[in-house]
């Protein structure tokens, strides 16, 4: 087991690489759909961070919640947002 | 509040803030360093005494049961949340719409195949859970997302039933209540609330763990459906508009 252990360090030091890069990207992207998006690549390298870290559970987790639960709650509210707005610049 | 003050509110806060930041990840303990004695003892005593290969599950389903029965009922009052808070639009709307179809055949037949892909990897998790890593609550979530799929790859006539609250609240009553009850069957035995009623099996196989196993379908069950009802609430919010912009798509 440690042995394993540590050949997971490098593997973990990409991961968390890979995590701080994705989380500014995310906050910069403008467009809200865009940015839908960005977080869930920024989700998947989050999962990846868990495998690596040897925590599946979370990792699972996290893959639907990242993948497919937040986005869609997320590009519904744009959806309705968008068509408010321009229903209104119709008005 | 003009953008002078503005900043001269958020520097100091920032630094206060910061400093705080800097003070707690300093006394932090190296990464790796793990402390507590709890970790170590689960990690004995849970396979001797429960059978489930799973720690976090001989963890979370037995030696915490009660703390994951809160869980769970935190999640249903979320769901009634949203659902109260959504409520007074949805009273007044046309549930159905007409089908939208993807255009594009190659997206569809994915899609269609990630549905069943889902929904068996959902099962494995959920059944699986106290064996390997998964359990209810990530098979739940699973099983509610590849059902989701099917409402963006096939027709809104597929998805009607797992919008349905009359098909789907009994269902989170169920979840949500079965695991209440394997406790208070315990109880009515004359032994303390959630004991592990039934016969801990074979260490490594589905037939471990005693109560682990029916509390972790229950759970599945409720998270499942919980999912399912709160996408069926944004799904109704999210297709209103587009049924005033455009009523004959």
């Amino acid at each position: 087991m440690t042995v394993l252990a540590s050949t997971l360090v490098p593997l973990q030091a990409v991961a968390f690489a890979l995590v701080a890069l994705g989380a500014p990207l995310v906050v910069l992207t403008r467009d809200p759909l865009r940015q839908a998006l960005v977080n869930g690549i920024y989700g998947v390298s989050l999962v990846c961070l868990f495998v690596v870290l040897e925590a599946p559970d979370p990792a699972l987790s996290m893959l639907v919640v990242s993948a497919i639960a937040y986005p869609l709650v997320i590009v519904a509210a744009i959806a309705r947002v968008r068509a408010q707005e321009r229903k209104r610049n119709d008005e | 509040m003009s953008r002078r003050v503005r900043i001269a509110v958020l520097v100091p806060a920032l630094a206060g803030l910061g400093a705080l930041f800097a003070w707690a990840v300093a006394g932090l303990p190296a990464f790796g360093d793990y402390r507590g004695p709890y970790g170590y003892v689960l990690n004995r005593i849970v396979v001797p005494l429960r059978h489930t290969t799973n720690v976090v599950m001989g963890t979370t389903f037995d030696v915490r049961g009660v703390d994951t029965m809160g869980e769970e009922f935190i999640l249903y009052a979320a769901v009634v949340g949203v659902t109260l808070l959504l409520r007074d639009e949805v009273s007044t709307r046309r549930v159905e719409r007409h089908t939208r179809r993807l255009r594009s055949d190659a997206t569809r037949l994915v899609g269609v195949l990630m549905v069943g892909g889902g929904l068996l990897v959902g099962l494995w998790l959920a059944a699986f859970g106290y064996v390997t890593p998964g359990g209810g609550f990530q098979g739940g979530v699973v099983l509610a997302g590849a059902l989701l799929l099917l409402y963006v790859v096939g027709s809104h006539r597929d998805y009607r039933v797992f919008r349905d609250e009359h098909f789907l609240d009994p269902l989170e009553g169920l979840g949500a209540g079965g695991y209440v009850m394997v406790g208070l069957a315990a109880l009515a035995s004359g032994t303390p609330f959630l004991t592990n009623l039934f016969g801990l099996g074979t260490t490594g196989t589905l037939a471990s763990g005693g109560s682990i196993a029916v509390l972790n379908w229950a759970s599945a069950l409720a998270v499942t459906v919980a999912m399912l009802l709160l996408f069926a609430e944004f799904l109704k919010t999210y297709e209103t508009p587009l049924e005033q912009d455009d009523p004959g798509s």
